[in-house]
């Protein structure tokens, strides 16, 4: 191959032109280095060396030189941390499958809205682009124990007031809910492109041989929409596992991912720890757990998703 | 036999006309449900706080003393400058930066290309939320916590973003580059004059994406703002509203939704093919 392009490279130019491309050479790589040396630099110092930064902080204790696992070994002692791990799996098994099956739902149908296609999308797209602090805000209007709309409604049909996001028992589900709300737009838009990118020839060509609706949708739109259905799971698990700004806003105040931790993910542990008791090199030990979660997740995931078909 | 096959169509066609129909009821229903919450935000905004506590659905008397109060008692004005500010800023950066670099990464043969492509793409495994206490250590450092270059300085590049244009700028043809280099034309010229516009959906998604990722961002923001004065609107929202939350000023609060909330709905319903297409294509090429 070297050989080869060595080779050809006397052959088509001759020598004043070969030495005038050397130096057309040299001159493009100096340009594109010049292009690109800001990027590099700011690459290096605002992602590469915090990242570096942030193992080093949770291998270190302030005021004590040297390495120590000290910060780890106490989170891992910590059950409120262990609840919010295992708040965070629930979030995830909870939300992610029930927005993408809702966002497939609702691409399927949208298409068979005619007119009405283009208000359908703008409704329930909606809440993905809208502000998640403000609309967190207005669910915890609707879900407030005295003042909120749910429970009038219950009291007014003569059933039981609920707690919602005060009750343990109902508080991560309550989240999970305006999670699903905001998410399943995104869902909806990525599996119309999904499902737009299927020639219809293969329906028109299983009509023919006489599937039905059902037959048609397992052996031709779910097999083909492997890829969507892979690209929508690992980006939802992967920002799921982030979730920090809808707890934040729907359960902050007196107690950020309360009642009693029920609400609580590991970014909400991490800022807790972090900006509240301003303890970094422990905070930053829950990062680096929240970097490896995500790779794992990732990796598996790619892993499992992949078997049945070739992406 | 012919009869038969006809009396099945038709069947078929009543049975989906019929299905159609109740898809319609649903999809009916279904925005409703998603789309109530704005409307509630929007009534509530306009109700007193007695109004909260003997329930109705509609406000008992129209009332727009929440909207006077966020204007007059609250820096509600400024942190909406800040937002635009900090959207603005790195909006523009973004599209700068990621398509000068995605350009160069893409049309230019250098020794490194590839290891420089390869360190920038391998940062989108770190989440933001790994970098976000050494960003605010440094910040701190260099007295650049609370300023707008604290807040905007992370983000002024995505990596995301510079794979999307790399990705787009491979399409760019090289004879067209290269009839601009004979018309002596600079190799920044090439790329704002030539690359650019032929990568303008790309740019435009780019630019929807981050703006909207901006003008929402909370996590970073959150931590690196100080004082009042310098406060995003979501910033601003989530500490008024967790201040006075023993006492809710529902309201008050409602008022500062909708005047977040409503703009954005009357852009996107403008600009919805753009928007949908720019967010559907970042999303399908991420």
């Amino acid at each position: 191959m070297v050989a080869l392009e060595a080779a050809r490279a006397p052959a088509g130019s001759s020598p004043p032109g070969r030495s005038r491309g050397m130096t057309l050479r040299g001159r493009r790589t100096r340009v594109a280095y010049a292009f690109l040396i800001v990027p590099i630099l700011f690459y290096l110092a605002i992602r590469v060396y915090p990242t570096l930064q942030a193992f080093w902080l949770s291998f270190t204790v302030e005021g004590s030189p040297g390495l120590t696992l000290a910060n780890y070994s106490r989170m891992l002692q910590d059950p409120i941390f262990w609840q919010s791990v295992y708040n965070t799996f629930l979030y995830t098994i909870i939300t992610v499958p029930i927005e993408m099956a809702l966002g497939l739902l609702l691409a399927l149908g949208i298409d068979r809205m005619g007119r009405f296609r283009g208000f359908y999308r703008i409704i329930f797209f909606l809440p993905y682009m809208t502000s998640i602090v403000a609309v967190s805000w207005v669910w915890r209007l609707i879900y407030a124990r005295d003042t909120g709309l749910l429970n009038e409604i219950l009291v007014g049909l003569g059933l039981p007031a609920q707690g919602w996001l005060n009750d343990p028992d109902q508080a991560l589900l309550s989240v999970a809910i305006v999670m699903i709300w905001q998410t399943m737009g995104f869902s909806m838009l990525i599996f119309s492109a999904g499902l737009n990118a299927i020639p219809k020839e293969f329906y028109e060509a299983a009509r023919i041989d006489g599937a039905g609706g059902w037959k048609m949708f397992s052996r031709i739109t779910l097999p083909l929409l492997n890829p969507t259905i892979v690209f929508l799971a690992i980006i939802g698990v992967i920002q799921t596992l982030q979730t920090f700004t809808q707890i934040a806003n729907l359960t902050g105040g007196d107690a950020m991912g309360g009642p009693l931790h029920s609400t609580a993910s590991i970014v909400v542990y991490m800022y807790q720890q972090g900006f509240e008791s301003y303890d970094m090199n422990f905070a930053s030990a829950s990062t680096v757990f929240l970097f490896v979660l995500i790779l794992i997740v990732t990796l598996i995931q790619f892993r499992v998703l992949n078997r049945g078909y070739k992406l | 036999m012919t009869a038969a096959v006809h009396v099945r169509s038709v069947n078929l066609r009543r049975r989906r006309r019929v299905g159609t129909a109740v898809l319609h009821v649903v999809f009916l229903a279904g925005s409703v449900v998603v789309a109530f919450p704005f409307v509630w935000m929007i009534l509530s905004s306009f109700k007193s706080i007695q109004d909260f506590y003997n329930f109705g659905f509609l406000p008992s008397v129209f009332d727009v003393s929440a909207y006077q109060y966020v204007f007059t008692e609250t820096n509600f004005g400024r942190w909406y400058l800040n937002s635009a500010i900090v959207a603005i800023v790195v909006t523009i950066t973004n599209i700068v930066f990621c398509s000068l670099i995605g350009y160069t990464l893409a049309k230019f043969r250098f020794p490194g290309a590839r290891a420089v492509f390869i360190l920038i793409l391998s940062t989108l495994m770190v989440p933001t939320e790994m970098l976000v206490i050494p960003w605010y250590v440094s910040a701190v450092h260099l007295h650049l916590a609370d300023t707008y270059v604290g807040i905007i300085l992370p983000g002024v590049m995505e990596a995301f973003g510079i794979f999307l244009m790399r990705q787009f700028m491979l399409g760019v043809p090289d004879d067209l580059l290269d009839a601009g280099r004979v018309d002596g034309l600079g190799e920044f010229r090439l790329w704002w004059r030539v690359a650019m516009p032929l990568v303008k959906p790309a740019i435009a998604a780019l630019g929807i994406v981050t703006f909207l990722g901006n003008w929402n961002a909370y996590l970073w923001p959150v931590i690196v703002i100080a004082t009042d004065q310098m406060r995003t609107i979501p910033v601003g929202i989530a500490l008024y509203a967790t201040a006075v939350s023993n006492g809710i000023q529902w309201n008050t609060i409602m008022a500062m939704s909708v005047l977040t909330v409503v703009p954005m709905i009357v852009v996107f319903v403008i600009f919805q093919r753009q928007i949908i297409s720019g967010i559907a294509l970042t999303g399908l090429k991420g």
